[in-house]
């Protein structure tokens, strides 16, 4: 550690208290042989520039991660996304990964879930069970935690139009294990503005829709004080087709709508931003990516700090999750699927990410089978076992490639978030569709590139091969649609009618107040409303957002 | 091939709840650059309303996609619905995330062509300039 007062400083006070209460992964981390692995790399001479963009790990900007010993202190969180057909199926692969080293949970609902439709209803015909688990009650949400504790198992919903549902049967769940909302560990997704501009599961119009996450922010401020409260997510943009630069703009623009909407309505800032999280893309162009996290770091505690005035150190830290770029994924060759799994996981890795999903090898072609998700899980395990990559802080610090390139993707993000904020705020800029148009011209230009030959994908348009290989895939039986209607049906039979029209009523009245939603839609969730009925009553309040194409 | 005397009209829609649309657009932004006019329905709609935007924009072909799992049942849906309508002489092709194993099927149920990732926009446009001048041939027949 290079001799500062700065240096000498944050030893003391920022990682002495650290290690003390988190103690490193070993006493010594060395290469074979014997020979040291650092904690933190330095320049040998610490300067004002040193200081100001990039300063010491878990120390404002935060350039070189938000803890000051990174992964040597605890591996980030290996987590696999997977949910499918019904919870029972979805309950045994979430136990076959626990099984398996995973360390956190991730569960993927299917399209009517996420959209607010019971499984019985006509828009959700063909689509129940197939890209995740059918959520339709409380029942299903006990049957897929099923013998997982949910006091130590931390789980992250893929969910966003519908989270308040789905968290307050999570939290229902959770009290019926014997463990309170304030022992409960995990992320909802609950990033409502990218679904208007990439992921498309939206119900409601934008402003209802950002009353329901401020009402979240405020409610989990009080009852779940340790869940994180969104997942501010760029990956869904990237996937749509925006470049690295647009990625980390739109997603901290959509993170500062959601920090002022939640100022607006009254919540002090230092209650829930320590709650936002957020979710990146890690794709191949490893060394852009690695940059890329590290400016979408300094970028935001420095928009936290300075544009709202934050104090608390954890209001201005970014912290995410990453998953691999689902859409580099090639159906031809699905094996080399993996080495670009491990390239774009390892991107992440170097970049200081909290939390990884790596997709699997056959993803291209349908839902990845136990086999594939193993592999991909196992490529985060060699990364973090055998690499080394984790037993220094920020290894790629201080190379000139990678500092100009966290430079120039925190400039250019920074400009583009000032023209959107000149445009009115990125609401406005999503209704006058400027955002869409901006990831539709990326993604075109992207695709041309690869039709002229000029971007070469291994395997596709060069170094083809005729082989005519068909790997096993995970098929969703139609038969899984027909049995969770059916049980859709029993439960409705079965239930306190009255109760549940009641507390109904009570989330309709609610809803046209200005009151908190959660205790209502709680109640309701309780007495075994399906979400498709909350979800009813609240569309009859708020309105449905229509895709203009 | 060189020179068509009209310009087709062709729909890109995205049936049922799935909101993958990157394939959609780049699609129906190639079909345009192509001299093709090309309408997208956006997201989310279900088989009848695709039908009945095909029946009203008049179009000469319609394009499906799904990322979802979904397009056995979807993608028939849409034909029936062109059906009902008196227009099922449309004809339909589709694309997104489908299994080798399903093309069989989906051609069964009268969709003309289906392209999987990894497809060259070169390709489906010339699919899609062939399903629509053997439409415009047939109804000059009639």
């Amino acid at each position: 550690m290079a001799e500062h007062p700065k240096a000498r400083e944050w030893e003391e006070r920022v990682l002495g208290k650290s290690l003390q209460r988190f103690p490193e992964r070993k006493e010594k981390f060395t290469h074979h042989g014997g020979e040291e692995v650092p904690r933190v790399a330095c320049p040998e001479k610490i300067d004002a520039s040193y200081l100001e963009k990039l300063g010491f790990p878990g120390q404002y900007p935060f350039t070189r991660g938000v803890q000051p010993t990174m992964y040597r202190g605890r591996l980030w969180t290996m987590r696999q996304y997977a949910g499918f057909s019904n919870a029972a199926e979805s309950n045994r692969r979430y136990r076959y990964l626990l099984e398996h080293g995973t360390t956190g949970l991730s569960v993927a609902f299917d399209l009517p879930t996420q959209i607010g439709y019971d499984s019985d209803d006509s828009m959700s015909v063909g689509e129940v069970g197939k890209v995740g688990v059918a959520i339709d009650s409380l029942a299903d949400m006990e049957v897929l935690f099923d013998q997982i504790p949910l006091d130590t198992v931390s789980t992250s919903m893929t969910i966003n139009a519908s989270a308040a549902v789905l968290l307050a049967m999570y939290v229902a769940v959770a009290e019926k294990q014997g463990v309170p909302g304030e022992k409960i560990k995990g992320t909802i997704q609950n990033d409502i503005l990218k679904e208007y501009v990439a992921r498309g599961t939206y119900i409601f119009p934008p402003r209802p829709s950002l009353r329901i996450i401020t009402d979240i922010f405020q409610w989990c401020s009080q009852h779940t004080p340790v869940f994180n409260t969104i997942s501010i997510s760029g990956y869904h943009i990237r996937e749509a087709g925006s470049t690295a630069v647009q990625e980390v703009a739109f997603t901290l623009a959509n993170g500062t709508a959601y920090v002022q909407a939640a100022l607006d309505a009254g919540l002090e800032l230092d209650s829930f931003a320590r709650r936002l999280s957020f979710f990146f893309n890690a794709s191949s162009d490893v060394l852009e990516e690695v940059a890329k996290f590290r400016a979408a770091r300094r970028l935001w505690a420095r928009l936290m700090k300075e544009r709202f005035g934050a104090t608390q150190p954890s209001s201005m830290m970014l912290r995410f999750h990453t998953q691999t770029a689902g859409n580099t994924l090639t159906a031809q060759q699905i094996d080399n699927n993996v080495v670009r799994v491990t390239l774009q996981a390892l991107a992440a890795v170097l970049g200081g990410t909290q939390s990884l999903h790596t997709n699997s090898r056959d993803e291209a072609l349908a839902l990845p089978t136990e086999e594939s998700v193993r592999i991909a899980l196992r490529t985060q395990q060699v990364i973090a076992y055998e690499s080394g990559v984790g037993d220094t802080v920020d290894p790629l610090a201080g190379s000139y490639f990678i500092e100009q390139l966290t430079d120039s993707i925190e400039a250019q993000a920074s400009e583009l978030i000032d023209t959107i904020d000149r445009a009115g705020g990125v609401v406005a800029a999503i209704e006058d569709g400027f955002v869409q148009r901006q990831i539709e011209n990326s993604a075109y230009d992207y695709q041309r590139e690869i039709e002229q030959g000029e971007r070469v994908v291994v395997g596709v348009n060069k170094f083809q091969t005729d082989e005519k290989v068909r790997p096993p895939l995970l098929r969703i039986d139609p038969e899984v649609e027909r049995a969770q209607v059916q049980g859709l049906k029993k439960l409705r039979q079965s239930r306190d009618s009255a109760a549940v029209q009641a507390a109904l009523a009570k989330l309709g009245k609610t809803a046209r107040s200005d009151a908190n939603l959660m205790p209502a839609i709680l109640e309701a969730v309780r007495c075994y409303a399906t979400l498709g009925e909350i979800c009813r009553v609240m569309r009859d309040t708020f309105g449905e957002f229509r895709d203009a194409g | 091939m060189a020179g068509r005397s009209k310009k087709y009209r062709v729909l890109i829609g995205k049936p049922g709840l799935d909101g993958h649309d990157r394939g959609a657009k780049v699609l129906a932004r190639a079909l345009r650059d192509a001299g093709f006019e090309a309408v997208y329905t956006g997201i989310r709609r279900t088989p009848e309303e695709i039908a009945a935007a095909a029946v009203q924009e008049d179009v000469s072909a319609v394009g499906l996609s799904s990322l979802s799992g979904a397009h056995l049942r979807l993608f028939p849906a849409v034909v029936e619905a062109l059906k009902q309508r008196g227009a099922g002489d449309i004809p339909v092709l589709g694309g997104g995330v489908i299994p080798d194993e399903d093309l069989n099927a989906l051609k069964q149920a009268g969709i003309v062509e289906v392209y999987t990732p990894g497809t060259s926009l070169a390709q489906v446009i010339e699919a899609f300039e062939k399903a629509c001048d053997r439409h415009h041939q047939g109804r000059s027949k009639t």
